[in-house]
């Protein structure tokens, strides 16, 4: 498929290509979709380990001796509560109280941050927090498109990558970050990742991703290591219950009525943008609610999909598929509070039938260590 | 690898004709470009169908895609395995993953469908 201008290429297309496969556009990226199918490469990841080519995600810096401040007023969280090396998952929201992206935000040293947003935001968030941090001793420096990532994921995650790194793996927290080298290549190995695995994200330069691939492609040969597209990552974080934007996050949405408003941090001194919204919409109380549902009728519930309680039918399935690891359709949905509650029966429409589902607690995976 | 002996419908449908009852299923060229099946809607037997209308639907992990009649008939039986192995369409398209059979109403309409080297030039083209 020929690029056109609006999209583009990550440094690892090469590779894709001759792995056969599938290619797909997503946020403005030609992308992998899968290699060897769906389900295989999910089951890898699940048993073994999955190699994700990453580099469409958004990286940018921030550096200044009010780094930790500025993100504090420019996002949700409390980036200034992070010691050196650990991370948070995070939001910026309009000032309305609808998300804008989920972030994860790292902190490299006492006054730098990496924050991680999504491909299709990253030109969004980038402008949005140069807005925001107007004032604030602070410089930022968007290293998106010269940044590659690759995820290792799965329980042999260490197994794999520890070979090829000086940064010592095991001991590592979940959501921290070290840097060292890869490789041979120097790169930042985070430990947090989106399939609900154990696993690790490595960022290096998009001259030096290549090798950093390569070598942990031939580390895995021996270890049953597969690439896995986005295909496969779709399925492993709904299985995970891990919000995808655009599906579970919106503007529309505030996040408590995404089942996340833990990550709203009031306690954190001063103002930040949507502070006043979120306050209101937090004593308010939800319009909807996200659920997470099993169907238990035979079909697969998808995004976009009406759910539909008695005479209610202002529920809606903003994502969906087989669970290979379950082997039921699952699915995520928004629906009246009301109806929110785990074991409620609801019933999906899919074409002109009404099936069955059921309420359950997310994740509808968790993995055993 | 296209067989030869059956008729080809444009959406990717095989059918063997033996006598008056058309067995019907997906080609793993269709098979390939969906993925995964992982889930199969069938008619019911008893169902008249006419020609190329959906009469089902076929699942992959990403996407819903419909399965169309290449003759028109009565649908007479299906497959009872596809409910717990929809992935049959994936490994054997041809044998096991045979989909359904009709008890033709208009054995002429076999002359709509392709043969085997008119299915090949298709995909060829695609």
């Amino acid at each position: 498929m020929a690029q056109t201008l609006e999209t583009r290429a990550t440094p690892l297309a090469d590779r894709h290509l001759a792995l056969g496969a599938r290619m797909v556009e997503f946020g403005g990226w030609m992308m992998p979709l899968s290699y060897g199918g769906i389900l295989e490469e999910h089951r890898a990841v699940r048993s073994n380990a999955g190699l994700f080519d990453l580099s469409h995600m958004g990286e940018l810096f921030l550096e200044g001796p009010q780094a930790a401040e500025a993100l504090g007023y420019a996002l949700v969280t409390n980036p200034a509560a992070l010691s050196v090396g650990r991370a948070h998952y995070s939001m910026i929201c309009f000032p309305e109280g609808g998300v804008l992206d989920d972030l994860i935000v790292y902190r490299l040293a006492p006054d730098r941050f990496m924050v991680v947003a999504n491909a299709s935001n990253a030109a969004a968030v980038s402008d949005a927090l140069a807005e925001r941090i107007e004032g604030y001793r602070v410089v930022l420096d968007d290293r998106s498109l010269a940044t590659g990532l690759v995820a290792i994921q799965g329980p042999r995650s260490v197994e794999i990558l520890q070979s090829l790194t000086d940064v010592d793996l095991a001991p590592m927290k979940y959501y921290s970050i070290a840097e060292g080298r890869v490789a041979g290549v120097r790169a930042l190995v985070a430990r947090t990742g989106y399939t609900g695995e154990d696993g690790f994200e490595v960022f290096a330069d998009v001259a030096s991703i290549g090798t950093v691939w390569d070598a942990v492609f031939a580390a895995g040969k021996l270890r049953e290591l597969v690439p896995v597209g986005l295909g496969a990552r779709d399925t492993l974080r709904l299985e995970a219950g891990m919000p995808l934007y655009g599906n579970e996050l919106g503007p529309d949405t505030t996040p408590f009525e995404a089942g996340l408003g833990r990550v709203v941090k009031f306690e954190k001194p001063g103002d930040f943008v949507a502070r006043q919204a979120l306050e209101k919409a937090n004593a308010e109380g939800p319009r909807k609610q996200l659920v997470g549902l099993v169907v238990t009728g035979r079909g697969i519930a998808r995004h976009g999909y009406q759910v539909l309680a008695g005479d209610d039918r202002s529920g809606v399935v903003t994502s969906g598929t087989m669970s290979p690891t379950l082997g039921k359709p699952i699915a995520m949905a928004y629906v009246a509070p009301a109806r929110a509650g785990v074991g409620t029966i609801l019933d999906v429409g899919v074409r002109d039938q009404r099936i069955s589902a059921e309420v359950v607690q997310l994740p509808f995976y968790k993995r055993r260590s | 690898m296209v067989p030869q002996g059956l008729r080809y419908t444009k959406e990717h449908e095989w059918v063997r004709l033996e006598g008056d009852v058309a067995t019907v299923g997906i080609t793993d060229y269709a098979a390939h470009e969906l993925g995964d099946v992982v889930f199969v809607e069938l008619p019911e037997v008893g169902r008249t169908v006419a020609q190329l209308a959906p009469v089902g639907v076929i699942e992959s992990v990403k996407a819903v895609s419909d399965l169309f009649a290449p003759l028109a008939g009565e649908v007479v039986e299906t497959n009872p395995d596809l409910s717990g192995q929809p992935e049959l369409l994936n490994t054997d398209p041809f044998g096991a993953g045979w989909m359904l059979r009709i008890a033709v109403s208009d054995r002429s309409q076999l002359d709509n469908l392709l043969d085997a080297a008119g299915y090949e030039g298709l995909i060829a083209e695609s």
